[in-house]
């Protein structure tokens, strides 16, 4: 079971809503679709299901072309940034309802019925409607009806907005789980790079309509292609910093410059936009070659037990991710350690010359 | 507590007409053109009676409610699929054709009357009750299909979707699911329906002669040689009220809903 898009495009009254996309989405392997909203991540979704006939090119599920099928004679499920379940049937019945279309016989609904609400906790719900239930209870019994049939194909689009936080990281780690019992392709949407991360597996980064890049979630976040997709796959978005590499150095200016290292060395001397990660530059220094940068202070961001640090030189406004919480006033002057050896070179036009080495490898 | 004042004499004000329609109708004629009376000093079922056991009177309660229902059965099956495209499709000119359809209900019926008639002679709609549910829908589909309109569109398009992606058929999901999410809407379509179909009075007594006269055009012809026969006249007010009551109390939590056309 593998689904592949080839070269497709969606547009809408003549504006572009998705362009050229190709990918192949292996045999149950779960893939986040990472972008921020207008990305066009639901659109995508549509069009792996159906529910919209891609413009131009071909979708192809297990090498059959699937472009012009209509949605229900696929199979596969999907749920839903609200909470959509049929509020005239019971949460059972609603579940039970992809299984009864597909004539079913009763005792065998009534087990699978008991066994996806028993995974998803919501066995003793079965007998109420869905206007009876929290909006958590509710998804649930959305997620329960996407899962009860062996859909080939299961979309999950943003399915956790619309939770209260605590909830939401506990029906990721569930879903999480769910998914790797079975032997199916899952796509999830999603606006926030963390969770991306959360869950694992492939992800792909979507902007404006394109795909920037697809491939194992570790493997795009550690070596991003462009500077889009290293700013797209950060949260805060990574800082960018122009900089001119020299034979020996690299400098912003005259008096602030350090010495190339081993990692930069290979760089041909030239202008290069610098990437650092917010959460890599330090208060104190981390190791030896990290560069001193005395700076001023444009605001504390201080969210629960982390603190968002924006400063600015002459040169780079900056982005620190400190956890704990750290107190500053506005312009007071600080010294922070930009890490030389952690450093994602791109070029002028945004293509990675660079990555940092990691010692776990990817 | 004075504003609770206010409001007892608005109400009494209204109920005045109808509480003398009610008096008058158990009373004698002699009574109604003799004294002032408050409350009946003979009571009397005659009048009600009379239009009980005469088919001439009766038969026109059972025009009326022939044609109503006609037109409400009609309306409906045709509202609701065109509400449903209106609803959930885009097509060239939808948004056009969405207020001309509002637009049909601007023009007076009187309008109407003469192509009316002179339509239904010919193809022998004339007297039929058919052709008064016919004609009733020049405005109630308008009216039906605005309403159900702002009642579909407050379902979300995804139930549509989900629907599909369980593997409903279209027919099968509009009758199981759609419709009774809807339920209330239709609902109070019919109220609706009803009420204009059931008050109006020049097409239906255009177009009709005996065979379905309705029940207004009876009352407003029943100034006989001896004069008007008040009280007869009276209790079948009365009895044209009862069926708007009736129908009223099924719909009386959702008709503000309605009112918005369903656009809360």
């Amino acid at each position: 079971m593998s689904l592949i898009l080839e070269n497709v495009s969606k547009s809408v009254d003549g504006q572009s809503w998705i362009t050229d996309v190709n990918m192949t989405l292996e045999p149950g392997s779960f893939n986040v679709l990472l972008g921020r909203t207008l990305a066009g991540k639901t659109t995508i979704m549509r069009l792996m299901a159906g529910l919209e006939r891609p413009t131009s090119g071909r979708i192809l599920m297990n090498g059959v072309d699937v472009t012009g099928v209509p949605v229900r004679q696929r199979n596969l499920s999907m749920v839903y940034q609200q909470f959509i379940n049929y509020p005239n049937l019971t949460v059972y019945e609603n579940i039970a309802s992809p299984l009864r279309l597909a004539k079913m016989p009763k005792k065998v609904i009534d087990e699978r019925v008991h066994a996806t609400a028993d995974m998803l906790r919501i066995t003793p719900l079965l007998k109420r409607f869905p206007t009876e239930l929290s909006g958590g209870q509710q998804q649930r019994t959305a997620m329960a009806r996407a899962l009860v049939k062996d859909a080939e194909l299961i979309l999950f689009d943003e399915p956790l907005v619309n939770l209260d936080y605590k909830l939401r990281e506990e029906l990721r780690a569930e879903l999480r789980e769910l998914f790797r019992q079975r032997n199916c392709i899952g796509v999830y949407a999603t606006t926030e790079p963390n969770e991306a991360l959360a869950l694992g597996g492939h992800t792909a980064v979507l902007h404006e309509g394109r795909l920037l890049q697809h491939g194992r979630t570790p493997e795009v976040y550690h070596r991003p292609r462009t500077i889009e997709t290293a700013e797209m796959f950060s949260e805060p978005p990574m800082n960018i910093v122009k900089a001119k590499v020299t034979d020996t150095e690299v400098t912003f200016d005259e008096t602030v410059h350090f010495q190339l290292n081993a990692d930069l060395r290979m760089l041909e001397p030239g202008q290069y936009n610098f990437g650092v990660r917010p959460s890599h530059i330090g208060l104190v220094p981390h190791a030896d070659d990290d560069l001193e940068l005395p700076v001023t202070v444009d605001l504390a961001e201080i969210s629960g037990s982390e603190t968002f640090l924006h400063v600015r030189n002459e040169y780079m406004n900056l982005v620190l991710h400190l956890s704990g919480v750290h107190e500053y006033d506005v312009d007071q002057k600080i010294t922070v350690y930009f890490p030389t050896h952690k450093l994602y070179a791109f070029d002028l036009a945004g293509q990675i010359i660079h990555a940092p080495h990691r010692l776990t490898g990817v | 507590m004075k504003s609770r004042i206010a409001l007892i004499v608005y109400i009494l004000f209204i109920l005045l007409p109808i509480y003398w329609l009610l008096n008058m109708s158990f009373k004698t004629n002699e009574e109604i053109l003799g004294t002032l009376t408050f409350w009946p000093q003979n009571f009397t079922f005659d009048n009600y009676i009379k239009i009980l056991t005469d088919p001439s009177w009766y038969k026109g309660y059972i025009n009326s409610m022939i044609y109503v229902s006609l037109n409400m059965v009609i309306s409906l099956c045709v509202a609701l699929p065109a509400a449903y495209a209106f609803s959930r499709y885009k097509f060239l000119g939808d948004k056009h054709m969405f207020f001309w359809l509002l637009s049909n209900k601007m023009a007076p019926p009187a309008v109407f009357v003469l192509p009316f008639f002179q339509l239904y002679s010919s193809v022998g709609l004339f007297d039929t009750h058919l052709g008064v549910a016919l004609a009733h829908c020049l405005f109630n589909v308008p009216l039906a299909v605005w309403i159900l309109e702002g009642f579909m569109s407050s379902v979300p398009k995804e139930i549509d979707e989900t629907a599909y992606i369980d593997g409903y058929s279209f027919p099968r999901f509009f009758t199981k699911i759609f419709i009774p999410l809807i339920g209330s809407g239709i609902g109070v379509t019919a109220f609706f329906l009803f009420m204009f179909s059931w008050i109006e009075l020049l097409l239906a007594r255009t177009l009709t002669a005996t065979n379905a006269q309705p029940i207004q055009a009876i009352m407003t012809r029943t100034v006989g040689a001896s004069g008007i026969d008040w009280g007869v006249l009276a209790a079948a007010g009365v009895l044209t009220i009862v069926p708007g009551i009736f129908v009223i109390y099924f719909v009386r939590n959702h008709v503000a809903k309605g009112f918005a056309l369903g656009r809360t």
